[in-house]
This record gives C-alpha cells, structure tokens and sequence, in this order.
C-alpha cells in the first residue's frame, strides 16, 4: 500500500495555471498504488516541498557508475533522508537521445516500462546539453535500468571532465536552410571519441554542438567548446518572382524596413522592379533576409561550416563566445568528413595533453592566446578570425617578412589552384 | 562460479541512430526542403522539393515528465502523427502530420490534454530551465517553479505570435548559469560570502582545487580550531559560488541572502547583428516560492516594453541598441546603479567610449 502523502500547500500552488505542471505529474507518480516507485515519489515531493519552504537544497554528490564505464550518472543522495527515507538515493541517468530528438513512440514507451521497473518514472526531456535524464534510481537499480536502456540501443551520456552529450538542430531532417548532414556530422564526431565521454579523462568538460545554419538553433556558439555551423560560400539564392510576389504582398515600406535595413553590411538594395539586388561580396551570411523571405530567397549551392572554439558560460575568466577557427570547410564529401573529424581529434587530443585541470578549451585560447593555438592544432591565420587587427603595439615583430610570406604564399597556391 | 553475476558489458551505441525514429515523410526529404511558412501559431508547414508536405504542431511540455506524460503524448503521436514525434532544445514537443486537415483536431486533442501550443515564429518559447531543488547539488532556487510560475503568466505570448522576433528566455539557479543566455534571463545572484563548515572542509574538500577555483583568489588555507581549512578574504569575495560545487562545506546560499537577477539581450543567432551574452539589468529580487511574483512583474514589465516599443525584427537587446540604454531604464522604470558598470577583465570595453549620448 501506498506511503501517506506529505502536505505540499506550496507545491500545490504549482498546480493551478494553463502550463503543464511537473507537480500533477509528481504526485500522480507519488500516488501510483502498488508501483515500486510510489514510496520513492512520496518522499520526494516531501523533500521539495520542504525546500520550497525552507528556501534550500537538500542533495549532495557521490560516486555511483555503471560496469565499464566512469561517467554518466548524477549520484544525489539526500542531505535530510532521515524525514524523506524512501527517496534518500535519487540518482540521474543521463542517456543519450537520437541525434535531432527524434522519437518513435514505440522507443518512447520502452524507456517509459524501463524507468517503471528500475526508476521513479520521473523523466526529462531534455537537460541542457541534450541528454534523455532519467531522474531517480536507487544505486542499487542504476546498473539494472542501465542494463535494460543499453539493450534498446541507448548509450550513457557525458559527465564530470569529459567528452560530453552533444546536440543538433532538426536541420536536413525538416529544415531547407540546413547547409549540411547534420545527423552524419554529429553522429561521426561523437561516436569516433566516445571513450572520452565514457571513460572520463580529460582536463574538463568539452562540448560539440551541430547547428545546419547562422540561425544556431542549438546555440552552438557560446554553449559548446567546437561549434559547427552549416553555411555557403557562393551567392544567395534569389527567386525574383518571388520577390515580387513577396513585395506585392507587404508593400515597398515593409520590405525596406524588415529586409533591406535589417542587412547588417548594407549588402541588399530594392531594385525599382521590385526585384533583389544582392551584393554577395559583402552578405556574412547572418540568415535575417532569407528568414524573412522563406519562399524567394535561399542559402547558396556551394555548402559547408563555418567552426567556432572556445565558447563557455562564465567559470572561471567570464563568459566566452566561440572564436572562429576555421572560416570555412567544405562538408559534402566522403573526403569532407573525414577532414571535419581529424580536426574534432586533433583539437581533442591538444586540450587533453595541454589544458590545465578545469580549464575549458576557450581558457586555453586565452591563456595561449588565439595564434599559438592555431599553430599547435595545424591552421593557418585568417583576417576572418579576428573583428579587427591588434590595436595594441606590445607585439614583438622581427620575423615579420617571413609571416607575410607564408600569406603570399598561400594566396599564391590558392591563384593556382 | 555463477555466470548470471558476471555484471553485463555495456555496448557502446554511442549517439543513437535518428533514422529509424524519425517520421517517414522526414526520412523520405532529408537535405530536400525547399521552404516553409506558418498557417498560424503553433504550426509550421515545410515543403519539400519532391512536393511532399508536413504540418508541424507545437505544443509546450513541463519538462520533467512522469512517465503517464510521455504515453499520453505517443497516444497523440500514435492517432495523429503515424507513430512519431521530436523534441525541441527547449522542451516542446512536435508532431509531424502530412494533411493539413489534421492540424486542428491535433491542436484540439493537444488542448485538451493540457499542452498548449504555439512557441514558433515571434512568440515567447518554453523557458529552458536547469533542475534547481529537484536534483540539483548546489542550487539556489528551484528551477521547474519559476518557469510553471512564469509560463502561466505568460501564457498568451506562448500561444501567439505578437512579438516583435522571438523570446528566448532562460532561468539558472546558480551563477553557472546552466539555462544559458537569453532576451531574458533570471539568475541566481548570491549577495553573501560562503559561511565554512570548518569541520567538514579538511575531509570533503581537496583544498588547492578549492583555493585555484576563485576567479579573484580570496580564498586561502587556513588552519582553524586546530583542524586544516580554508578561509575567506570577505573584502576580495564577490560571492560567485565557483569554491561551492567543489567544496560544499562552503555554503553560498542562504534563504535570505541568495536572491534572483534579471538580465537581457542575450541572443545565440547570428541574424542581423553577432550573437550577444545578456547584460545585467535587475538584481536584489527576493527568492520567493512557490510563485516568485516579483521576477514576474519585472519580467513582464520588461516583455511588454520590448513588445510595445520595439520594431519588426528588432530582438530584445537590438532593441535596446536602438533605443538606449537610458530610454531603456526610463520605460521599465527600474533604476541603474554602479553595480551595472562592468569591473571585471575587459569591462572597460562596455563603457561608452564617445560622444554618442542619448537624451
């Protein structure tokens, strides 16, 4: 029979309102007759509803793991089980979701019977980094639900210092401004140093995030350490028929005022046909003009990604956004790929043998500064990196003939090529 | 020896195969798009280059889903959308249909059901939220709360598309901030140094990793009551909570003196101008469960000015760009302090630097 239920008088504000509530979902678990998680869930709401009143947590860490692997679970073991026994071990799976959260409802209710049988029932969909968290197992349970999960073809996510769970947008699934695969991009990376995610040995944490285009629908460049970003590098797509279309329909005033001023480099002009003059040269391919126009305008044919590195919230230095290291690369062939994925080891592989402990890739940039970065991991300098030149003069210059000389070089052998 | 002990090895899948989950209309058009529109809030309509079409419906979820959840919602995606679905980044869930006649008993069934839907186009989306006193070790409010809270508040700019771009908003309940950069975002904002448990330090903490984590380097072994520990130069201190994760005797919260803080502008899309982190505009908000009803009218005062003040297009902080930040603390009526001038590494470089002044 079912543990009495705590009174929840804050939590049970929680459940009036239009927005679905976690609460309702809680105490519907808490009031499950006869399932093994009832107990759990009770003392759970319990211990909420005293930090609701207390204005404190009540969760500390540990050490809980799966066989084999060294990541992946959040041990919580509850500071005030003495009150809340049934729900003194809570600890989180994070698992890893289909690559563009993709779900098959058959999958979906798999992972439901399982986290029925071993877990609370409790579920999230999804943790900031992308993983399924599976919130509240007992450590005795934890290698049983992993068990099963691993048998439907889920795999433990990221945590601690490691390779962690990354994410990408819907992109070439449903989305026409997608500039590459996605789902292959992601999927190679991660899988081809997924000992790294688990097996943690890295200094901290390092993050890929896959975005199909400039939009960064999964906010590629400040929330990952190696951010991929669909983009081209020939010239827009103009439908000019639809332009028109598009301006018969909002009006010359609106067209100006939404498209052609919102261009960040004054790239764009209204024709006196109504049709589109685009200055590509100048376009940094920002996305604002083709999401406004969906019908008429599209991103170019000649299709790669921009990467950025280094991105990170403020621990320890302040906040970073990513840098971007390489301006653009190619990412259509077999070739392609394989070049995207050496560079994702290389760069790996630098931060593994030369961060410091809790340092974060973008730390290491700073700490080394942007160009000596660059030359350990094997790319050369670009004016694409930087928003401006120095404006500093401490910069020791002697060897400057011999610097520019490997830029006329390689300009050189690009004329040629 | 008995074999069934042995513990299992695990396979090591990696990042699962999206294909056999996705919908086969999804499948069938990969990298074939050619455009999209949005019949009305809540719907997305894309276009393939076969011809195929697909009407997307969007509803808002609570994140934390009990298990009868998540079935209600396969139900929905079993009737409606051939067995399929997909999740947002921030928690709204999506169902595929390919006959447009089917968007609305979807959207009815959905309503019914207690989901909203909306979320696209220039709408407020879901919150993305972090776990706060749920799950979290060191959290300084409850995450799913304030977002519940707000969402309700909120609810009809979830459910229309009326403002000027989008609204990403974000909550994180550590100065982490986990929930990531937003239009707007409300943070924990410790006031107070951590209070030591100089009893438990020298077993829980490895001290030089507490003492190299301070980003002003206030902290310092100390030797207190004859027990190894740390100490605490409250003068250096601001109060950031990076010594707490890895050393919890160190308490940073307090009931009273871990309070919330509003900050604005932060975009992550490039389009129009570069991606921006948000800026400090409201701290010294009171912790105040179960509904926070003072972040609600802040955050609400500075929604409606944005959605009342600012152009087609313009996010929350080129808004802002625009108008100044003058005009800015003017319309929202809050007050600018010296604690919004930067003084960290690099905050010179957020200082007005010319003659450009508004009036």
């Amino acid at each position: 029979m079912s543990k009495k239920q705590h009174d929840t008088p804050l939590l049970d504000e929680l459940e009036h309102g239009p927005w679905p509530s976690f609460v309702t979902g809680l105490k519907h678990l808490a009031t499950d007759e006869g399932k093994p998680y009832a107990n759990m869930m009770t003392d759970l709401l319990g211990q909420l509803e005293h930090s609701y009143e207390t204005r404190t947590g009540y969760w500390k860490g540990g050490t809980v793991s799966v066989f084999g692997y060294g990541g992946g679970v959040i041990p919580r073991f509850s500071e005030v089980a003495k009150d809340y026994p049934e729900s003194s071990e809570f600890h989180t799976l994070r698992v890893q979701p289909p690559a563009g959260l993709h779900y098959s409802t058959d999958l979906l209710r798999k992972m439901c019977d399982i986290w029925e049988e071993h877990g609370s029932g409790l579920i999230a969909l999804h943790g900031q980094s992308g993983d399924i968290m599976f919130q509240g197992c007992t450590t005795e349970k934890v290698q049983e639900a992993f068990d099963d999960l691993n048998e439907i073809g889920l795999d433990m996510g990221g945590a601690g210092p490691a390779l962690r769970t990354s994410m990408s947008c819907v992109g070439h699934a449903r989305c026409e401004q997608s500039c590459y695969d996605e789902v292959r991009a992601h999927r190679m990376i991660i899988n081809g140093l997924i000992d790294e995610m688990h097996r943690p040995a890295l200094p901290y944490k390092f993050k890929f995030k896959f975005s199909g285009c400039p939009n960064d629908c999964v906010n590629s460049i400040h929330r990952s350490d190696f951010a991929v970003i669909g983009t081209w590098r020939d010239d827009i797509q103009v439908d000019q028929e639809k332009v028109k279309e598009h301006v018969a329909k909002v009006g010359r005033k609106q067209m100006i005022d939404t498209v052609i001023a919102h261009c960040p480099t004054r790239a764009l002009s209204l024709n006196d046909d109504d049709t589109l003059d685009v200055d590509n040269k100048s376009c940094v391919r920002c996305m604002h003009c083709i999401n406004v126009m969906t019908k008429a305008l599209s991103p170019g044919k000649d299709r790669g990604v921009t990467i950025l590195m280094g991105g990170k919230r403020s621990l320890k230095i302040g906040d970073q956004m990513g840098t971007v290291v390489i301006p653009f690369m190619p990412l259509e062939t077999e070739e392609d790929f394989e070049q995207l994925n050496e560079l994702a080891e290389t760069v790996v592989d630098f931060f593994a043998e030369n961060a410091l402990e809790h340092e974060r890739v973008g730390e290491t940039i700073t700490r080394i500064g942007l160009a000596n970065f660059l030359e350990a991991i094997g790319v050369d300098v670009d004016p694409n990196m930087v928003n401006h030149p120095r404006t500093s003069s401490y910069i020791r210059t002697d060897d400057w003939d011999e610097e520019a000389q490997k830029w006329f070089e390689r300009k050189g052998v690009a004329a040629n090529e | 020896m008995n074999k069934a002990a042995l513990p299992r090895r695990a396979d090591e899948h990696g990042v699962p195969d999206p294909f056999p989950h996705m919908h086969p209309l999804l499948k069938q058009n990969y990298g074939n798009w050619d455009w999209h529109d949005r019949p009305r809030p809540g719907v997305l309509h894309h276009v393939a280059k076969s011809g195929d079409e697909v009407w997307t419906v969007r509803a808002g979820t609570q994140r934390q889903m009990d298990v009868h959840t998540i079935r209600k919602l396969c139900e929905i995606a079993d009737e409606f959308a051939d067995g399929h679905m997909r999740f947002t980044t921030r928690s709204n869930a999506e169902f595929m249909v390919t006959s447009e006649d089917k968007t609305e008993p979807l959207i009815s069934v959905l309503n019914e059901a207690g989901f909203p839907v909306g979320g696209t186009g220039n709408s407020l989306s879901m919150i993305s939220h972090t776990q706060g006193w749920l799950h979290c070790d060191i959290p300084g409010t409850d995450a799913s709360g304030v977002v519940k809270a707000l969402m309700d508040e909120l609810h009809h700019e979830f459910t229309h598309e009326e403002m000027p771009n989008r609204v990403r908003m974000t909550t994180s309940c550590c100065q982490i901030n986990c929930g990531g950069q937003g239009d707007i975002a409300i943070n924990v904002q410790y006031t107070k140094p951590p209070k030591i448990n100089h009893d438990l330090v020298a077993n829980v903490c490895e001290r030089p990793a507490v003492v190299a984590r301070c980003p002003v380097a206030a902290i310092r072994p100390a030797m207190v009551n004859g027990k190894p520990s740390l100490e605490i130069d409250e003068k250096k201190c601001m109060c950031c909570g990076a010594c707490y994760p890895p050393c919890p005797p160190m308490q940073i919260n307090g009931p009273e003196s871990t309070k919330l803080a509003v900050w604005v502008g932060g975009k992550h899309s490039n389009a129009r101008s570069k991606p921006t982190f948000h800026k400090l505009v409201v701290a010294g908000l009171p912790n105040n469960p179960p509904r926070w009803p003072e972040v609600a009218e802040v955050v609400k005062s500075i929604l409606y000015a944005y959605k009342e003040d600012a152009r087609a297009w313009e996010r929350m902080g080129e808004w802002i760009e625009r108008i100044g930040w003058p005009r800015f603390f003017e319309i929202t009526g809050l007050a600018f302090t010296r604690h919004h001038i930067d003084n960290w590494h690099g905050g010179r470089d957020s200082l007005n630097a010319s003659a450009h002044i508004h009036f």
